[in-house]
């Protein structure tokens, strides 16, 4: 009989961990070389990648772009953790983001400001310099791109708005409509998604609020039509498709951290010596690539972010 | 030939079909922008679908009076603790890269690896000692021993449960599965008891 001993099948079976290490080298290869490309394109001529979307016009270059090849944007397109469209990271939000409407778009300044007031997103954004900024992107779950956004600098906003002496924190609040967030239409988390940032925080030069990304604008993946961008921080701050920007007194509870507080913080720095309990965070893996590489304290912008946090205990306040 | 041993032969050509397409998606650079999460999770979610659905045999005998399906138990369990192997390797030659103190560490804080790992164990043992030779050898302990299989079960959910951010949606489902067996299983013994003591009591009267 054919199948008697499956049991010595198995060993053979088992095997392919030679044939694995080969492939893994050679995927290894492919990937270095299909993101080299991207880069050498990237570098060559930043219009040379991108998905075909439209062109944001008058983009400065920005010192605060680090050197690094950013990521190809099939993957940062590709890889989203966005959970107004489906639960997990992958192509999910790709494939069901097709017909979300990122324009027109309507943003409210809210709480503590001269003028609390709703803008047309354009309307907003047109007076002010828009700005490459290549960053560092590192998610909770250990994955990590570098990512080419396009967008203004969160402090220019604040000033144009003028908060008041009492607004100690930012808050952001992504778009509610269950009919282009399907997963909105479940508990699965508290709807609509909010996340915040203490008032330095939300001044330092490194937050910006993106509308683009590879010289474009966002894709709907990505968070469009505006999202926050904290390249210090876990992923999961920059709320996306944001309908809401809030100056509040009070510190307040952002989405995960509602979630799951044993889990994810307020403050959600990017930190290689705090683990989250189900993943260690010393080390984190680029999108497309096998091997994981060292997280650095505050993904690398330490020299730049880490007088916010003087005094704090980051293991607490995590 | 019997029609059981070609529904063996149909399965277990079934079986090695997501292991195959697993290699044509990596040998055509199709693995997601995250390749050792997909996977990760691929070989996961094949390594829990074998083990539940072997422990689906005896009650689909049971409930079906189709008793030849026993035949196809072991085969079921042992590609479960093949993809679960494949599981492993993932975790310890991509993922870790062979960095053994970090395992170590792994294993020790973070409560689904070490029931992951506990669960991988217990398929490693049954599987060592799946052959005929060992059952002859280990005679009434062997039972004992392959009663482990239920821990495997439950520690493979719990595993994928605690491993989730937050939709729970698919551990759940296979909890509610293992549930469902379980429960027909223990039915099964509670009537049996009854009958057993009813009888008794007919007897007595």
């Amino acid at each position: 009989m054919l199948i008697k001993k499956p049991s010595d099948i198995r060993s053979s079976e088992i095997t392919p961990k030679d044939a694995w290490l080969g492939r893994r080298e050679f995927i290894q290869a492919s990937a270095a070389a299909v993101v080299g490309a991207g880069a050498a394109a990237f570098l060559g001529d930043a219009s040379a990648q991108g998905g075909g979307l439209a062109k944001l016009p008058n983009v400065k270059k920005s010192p605060l772009s680090i050197t690094d090849s950013p990521t190809s944007y099939e993957y940062i397109t590709s890889y989203n953790n966005f959970y107004e469209f489906e639960s997990g990271a992958g192509d999910g939000p790709k494939r069901k983001s097709g017909n979300f409407k990122p324009k027109p778009w309507k943003i409210a300044i809210e709480g503590e400001v001269a003028k609390p007031a709703s803008y047309d997103l354009d309307e907003f954004i047109k007076p002010l310099q828009l700005e490459e900024r290549i960053y560092r992107f590192r998610c909770v779950e250990t994955w990590s791109a570098v990512v080419p956004w396009v967008g203004i600098p969160l402090k220019s906003v604040i000033d144009k708005v003028q908060p008041t002496s009492r607004a100690k924190f930012v808050k952001f609040t992504t778009l509610l409509d269950p009919k282009q967030f399907p997963m909105q239409r479940t508990g699965l988390l508290e709807w609509p998604y909010v996340e915040g940032l203490r008032m330095d925080e939300a001044m330092h030069p490194l937050a910006i609020l993106a509308v683009g990304l590879y010289g474009e604008i966002l894709p709907n993946q990505n968070g469009a039509p505006i999202r926050l961008v904290t390249p210090w921080k876990y992923g999961f701050k920059g709320a996306k498709s944001i309908v809401k920007i809030e100056f509040v007194e009070k510190q307040f509870r952002n989405t995960w951290q509602v979630m799951a507080p044993q889990e994810y913080g307020f403050y959600a720095n990017v930190n290689p010596m705090v683990d989250h309990p189900r993943w260690s965070q010393r080390a984190d893996r680029p999108l497309g690539g096998f091997r994981t590489k060292p997280t650095l304290m505050f993904n690398g912008y330490q020299d730049q972010v880490a007088s916010l946090y003087t005094g704090m205990d980051l293991r607490k306040n995590f | 030939m019997k029609r059981i041993l070609l529904i063996k032969r149909l399965l277990f050509v079934a079986a090695l079909v997501p292991a195959l397409r697993l290699a044509v998606k990596a040998y055509r650079f199709d693995l997601t922008a995250n390749p050792v999460d997909y996977i990760t999770d691929y070989t996961g979610d094949w390594a829990i679908t074998c083990l539940i659905v072997s422990l689906g045999i005896t009650p689909l005998r049971r409930l079906t009076g189709w008793n030849e399906v026993v035949k196809l138990r072991r085969m079921i369990g042992l590609f479960a603790f093949f993809y679960a192997t494949l599981h492993l390797l993932t975790w310890v030659v991509i993922d870790k890269f062979f960095d053994y103190a970090w395992m170590v560490q792994d294993v020790l804080e973070r409560p689904f690896i070490t029931v992951g790992m506990a669960t991988w164990t217990i398929l490693f043992l049954l599987a060592i000692t799946s052959n005929k030779y060992s059952i002859r050898r280990l005679g009434r302990r062997w039972q004992k021993l392959h009663y482990l299989v239920y821990a495997a079960g439950v520690g493979a959910v719990i595993h994928f449960w605690w491993l989730v951010k937050a939709d729970i949606t698919v551990p759940r489902r296979w909890a509610v599965t293992l549930a469902v067996f379980f429960g027909v299983r223990v039915w099964w013994v509670m009537r049996k008891r009854w009958a057993v003591s009813r009888k008794e009591t007919l007897l007595q009267s």
